[in-house]
């Protein structure tokens, strides 16, 4: 019979050697999958994998991976902080799509005026949208106790009809001929968050979520309040003893998580996305869910995590495209890698065993 | 705007129908968290439960093949989550949202080509003189037979967490497994049997859908009733008739809502079409002094050390 | 190297590469916003799609990516297709307006084609139906079929599309009958089945004995079904399954002849950018089977609106119209420009409500 024995120590090999065998293991069914379906399955992961990273157009692909996994990253680094002392902030998509609203209002109200501070105050207004739609749960909880799960994420779908009323009305471009959506950020220098340097796909949320993932390092690893999160979440009544504030902790976890998820959202539709509109969310506060755990909240593992989530959006569109796939076969090849590296976690913590019947 | 118009009996009797997706899902979830599991896959569950169901209901012309192959298809794909959780020892809350991932899109390819088929359809009670009774007739005997499923379910499960033994184990395992293992309760096995039940009742809330509430099936058709269905287990602090009570809120409101339009009521749409979720909001935090919360052991893993 | 000029230069060696193959096989690629199993708007589109595969046959290759977000997500989608060879890339979705114009600008010699927008370059052209057509149709069945003289009327957003139908029935259905009324609710979201449901449902309760829908799913014509006394129109596809009664008739979204015409352009060399808007005369609108549910001279009536549209004898808004506030918008015979009709943000005289701002 086969039993787990639980190792002393988390295994630092298995640890590296998980991912590895995951994306394997996910290549083989994967090309099942794909073989069912009457493709190349070879082709197909080749397609998914290497095209974005070292295929022919891969100067292109490249900098999208960045465009496409710095808001994962930034939300999820913030979401870790929560998860790690057991505060579930499920609602980043009504903050990062709150930020967006500020972050772009905040701007258009200066239109058309060209100055250096609109940028700056812009960012000011995103993390300040995200931040105030992660206070109301905050406050919530610590006030009346009320389950900050339900709150948050019943203010994803208010900051959606939100959004869509905005496009409709206050935001709605007047010189868009009745149609939804803001005028276009991209074209008024001031408030464009473009590349840094064309081409390379780098623009500011690339680089706070680069501040934000050393910032949550240091945090988690070298300060007082970093050690509290993590006391909180490991042994809740240990942090009672060591003198903790809850309340404080669920006002900073919220807090930080609802700042960094707005900015997410301002830098989007600053930069990528350029536009508020009906649709302008896509996910990614749901999918940093999945990033943060991916990436086992730890910060460096939530940049490989948000890196490989990227990587198999932008290969599952060209998968699509060049092969026929349909996008569902995509999303269960991605549902497979998830299942993967999660189940192959266990290795890194445990040691299967064979053992004789009396042992059990 | 006219007021009048609006038809309470009719209204409630809707309401009912709008809420039986959410209760369903909702009642199945409910005994999974009480078992200390949190499975957030529900949304998967039960669109792949709607497409099961609608494939098999079109296939063999009968609703209640369906239905039955709706429970099974949500089971199935629980078990998915059971080998995660459960035998891999997975992170749940990851699980789940991985499971809803994988769930719509095997969905999606279940049912490329069930797209613009319209369904046999299920009819509904009639019973000679009660359904015709006024006001008490449409609302209580004129409705479709996994309506009353769902509320007798709901009876079920409270009779069975509150006065079986069945039920105290659930509750202990869910309480605390390291005291319910010591005592000899078999947890994995419980939680087991826990998910599978919350993945058929899933599957029956999204078949409900497909079959009866539209009835259609096209991709993405449950468009996040899996998520409101898990908030109001959150809601019901675990209680069945309370999760029963929140279904028909937040049904009751949204139907309310829509009324409200039609008639005309100046009230700007945006804010109306955002009251559900508002309107939850405020009940929670008044319920919230109810302190009889989560089960202890909620979405912790559990590994048997001896 | 600036990123335009190194893909610019991509495209040219590209170009070139497939200038070879080219005389054989044309490269069309499709960006949807849904999946095309949606039944409803995307389904159309891959018809269309599919259509111009059968027209063209080898001679064509046909590539799409379903579910593409709009903003960055649909902007990587066309710029690979555009690297990976594209000779034509349709756009089918109001918000990839800015992405398209903004990767045409940088493939140059690739053909852009982008749906219901109003921005346009000299490789991008833009096109649309002229659905308030059918709804002309329907509003003169709907006007005469109901008995409650109370029409509802499901729509998803306000925008200028959806406004434009609402105001089309509502003139065409006062014309056959004075006493209609029009109750429109907004479901504030582009798919949600159950919720379509529960509105069709909602105003049916309401006294609606006629529903009119601008959501692509059929919850509203079983809801109708059940009812028993109420007829519906199919929307986006023809909705036969639920024909005679209570569909009684549709509007059908048929891409087909413009994909093909435009693909056969490309083909020929001879595509140039231009702004179709298109209706039933050019088959973009297809009117469905009015059923036998509709007396003989009510679709004969209907039938004969549906052929003046198409030989534009006549025109949808003609005058005179009033504005919801009374002020004059279309004198005696006037009729609309498509400036205001593309733009439309008012309802006519009649209408009860406000549009939701």
């Amino acid at each position: 019979m086969i039993v787990l024995e639980k190792r002393p120590q988390p295994s630092q090999t298995w640890s590296m050697a998980t991912p590895v065998v995951a994306v394997l293991a996910t290549m083989f069914f994967g090309g099942v999958l794909f073989a069912a379906l009457g493709k190349n399955p070879v082709e197909a992961i080749m397609t998914i994998f290497w095209e974005p990273l070292f295929g022919e157009f891969s100067f292109y692909y490249r900098p999208q991976l960045l465009i496409k996994g710095a808001p994962l990253v930034l939300i999820a680094i913030g979401l870790s902080l929560g998860f790690r002392a057991g505060i579930w902030n499920i609602g980043a998509e009504g903050q990062y799509i709150m930020g967006a609203i500020v972050g772009a209002g905040v701007g258009l109200a200066f239109y058309p005026l060209e100055a250096w501070y609109i940028f700056p105050l812009m960012v000011i207004g995103g993390a300040f949208g995200g931040w105030i739609w992660a206070m109301i749960p905050a406050i919530l909880k610590v006030r009346f106790g009320t389950n900050e799960i339900l709150v948050s994420l019943m203010l994803v779908y208010v900051a959606e009809q939100m959004l869509a009323s905005v496009s409709l009305g206050l935001l709605k471009n007047p010189e868009g001929y009745g149609f939804p959506g803001s005028r276009n950020l991209q074209s008024w220098d001031s408030a464009h968050n473009a590349e840094l340097f064309a081409g390379s796909g780098m623009h500011w949320g690339v680089v706070t979520a680069l501040i934000a993932v050393i910032f949550a390092y240091v945090l988690l690893n070298r300060h007082m309040l970093g050690f509290h999160i993590r006391l909180t979440g490991e042994a809740p009544r240990a942090a009672k003893f060591a003198g903790v504030n809850p309340a404080r902790l669920i006002l900073f976890c919220l807090g930080a998580s609802g700042v960094l998820a707005g900015l997410a959202g301002m830098f989007e539709v600053a930069g990528p996305a350029g536009q508020i509109t009906i649709d302008f969310n896509v996910g990614y506060g749901f999918t940093a869910i999945i990033v943060a755990f991916l990436g086992r909240l730890h910060p460096v593992g939530i940049v490989l995590a948000g890196g490989v989530m990227a990587l198999t959006y932008i290969g599952g569109d060209i998968a699509q495209s060049n092969l026929g796939l349909p996008s569902a076969a995509i999303q269960v090849f991605q549902g497979m890698l998830l299942f993967f590296l999660l189940a192959l976690d266990l290795l890194t913590n445990y040691r299967i065993r064979l053992a004789s019947k009396e042992v059990a | 705007m006219d007021l009048s118009a609006i038809n309470p009996v009719l209204l409630i009797a809707s309401l009912m129908v709008a809420a039986t997706p959410i209760l369903l899902a909702a009642i199945g979830e409910l005994v999974v968290e009480k078992a200390g599991v949190l499975n957030l896959g529900v949304e998967g569950m039960m669109i792949v439960g709607a497409i099961s169901g609608f494939a098999i209901t079109v296939e063999s012309g009968s609703p209640w093949l369906g239905f039955l192959a709706s429970a099974i298809g949500g089971a199935l794909l629980s078990l998915l989550f059971v080998v995660l959780t459960q035998v891999a020892l997975a992170n749940q809350v990851a699980s789940g949202l991985a499971l809803t991932l994988f769930g719509l899109g095997l969905s999606s390819l279940m049912g490329q080509s069930y797209v613009g088929i319209k369904p046999p359809q299920m009819g509904k009670l009639d019973i000679p003189v009660l359904t015709d009774l006024p006001v008490i007739g449409p609302i209580l005997f004129g409705h479709d037979p996994i309506l009353y499923l769902g509320i007798a379910l709901t009876a079920a499960v409270w009779a069975l967490l509150k006065y079986t033994r069945v039920g105290l184990v659930l509750r202990a395992v869910g309480e605390n497994h390291d005291a319910a293992h010591a005592l000899g309760y078999k947890v994995v096995r419980i939680r087991i049997m826990a998910i599978m039940f919350g993945g058929a009742c899933a599957g029956l809330g999204g078949a409900y859908i497909s079959l009866i509430r539209v009835p259609q099936w096209t991709e993405g058709m449950t468009a996040g009733v899996g998520w409101i269905a898990l908030a109001l287990v959150v809601f019901a602090s675990w209680k069945p008739w309370r999760a029963l009570l929140g279904a028909y809120l937040f049904g009751g409101v949204t139907v309310v809502q829509l009324n409200l339009q039609a008639a005309g009521v100046a009230i700007p749409v945006e804010y109306l079409a955002m009251s559900p979720y508002l309107i939850t909001i405020f009940v929670l935090v008044l319920l919230s002094r109810d302190k009889s919360g989560a089960p202890a052991s909620l979405g912790r893993i559990f590994h048997a050390t001896h | 190297m600036k990123l335009t000029s190194l893909l610019a230069t991509a495209a040219l060696g590209l170009g070139l590469a497939t200038a070879a193959v080219a005389a054989d096989k044309t490269k069309v690629g499709f960006v949807y916003v849904g999946p095309v199993g949606d039944g409803g708007w995307t389904y159309e589109h891959d018809q269309g799609r599919k259509a111009v595969v059968a027209e063209f046959g080898d001679k064509v290759e046909t590539v799409y990516v379903e579910n593409v977000a709009e903003g960055p997500d649909s902007e990587r989608v066309m710029t690979q297709m555009a690297l990976d060879g594209a000779d034509l890339i349709f756009t089918t979705s109001f918000g990839y307006m800015d992405p398209t114009i903004n990767v045409a600008k940088k493939f140059p010699n690739v053909k852009f084609e982008h749906a219901t927008g109003y921005k346009r370059a000299d490789n991008v052209s833009t096109y649309s139906a002229r659905f308030y057509e059918g709804r002309a149709v329907q509003g003169t069945i709907a006007g005469h079929m109901t008995k409650s003289n109370v029409v509802g009327y499901i729509g998803s957003f306000p925008i200028p599309e959806v406004i434009r139908g609402i105001n089309s029935a509502f003139v065409h259905a006062r014309k056959v009958n004075p006493d209609v009324q029009f109750k429109i609710v907004w479901a504030f979201t582009w798919f949600d089945p159950a919720k379509e449901a529960d509105a069709a449902k909602v105003l049916i309760e309401q006294g609606a004995d006629v529903i009119l829908q601008h959501t692509d799913s059929t919850a509203p014509q079983a809801a109708a079904q059940a009812a028993g006394n109420v007829i519906t129109f199919g929307q986006a596809s023809d909705m036969s399954e639920y024909a005679p009664h209570p569909r009684v008739s549709s509007i059908i979204d048929d891409w087909a002849p413009y994909y093909i015409a435009r693909t056969k352009a490309v083909m020929d060399g001879t595509w140039e950018s231009k702004d179709t808007w298109d209706g039933i005369g050019a088959g973009m609108v297809g009117i469905g089977e009015i059923s036998d549910a509709v007396p003989a001279e009510v679709k004969a009536e209907a039938l004969a609106i549906k052929d003046a549209l198409a030989d534009g004898s006549y025109h949808a808004f003609t005058g005179p119209i009033k504005k919801q506030d009374g002020s004059d918008w279309l004198g005696e015979g006037e009729t609309a420009d498509d400036g205001t009709l593309a733009g439309m943000n008012f309802y006519v005289e009649g209408i009860e409500g406000d549009i939701p701002q």
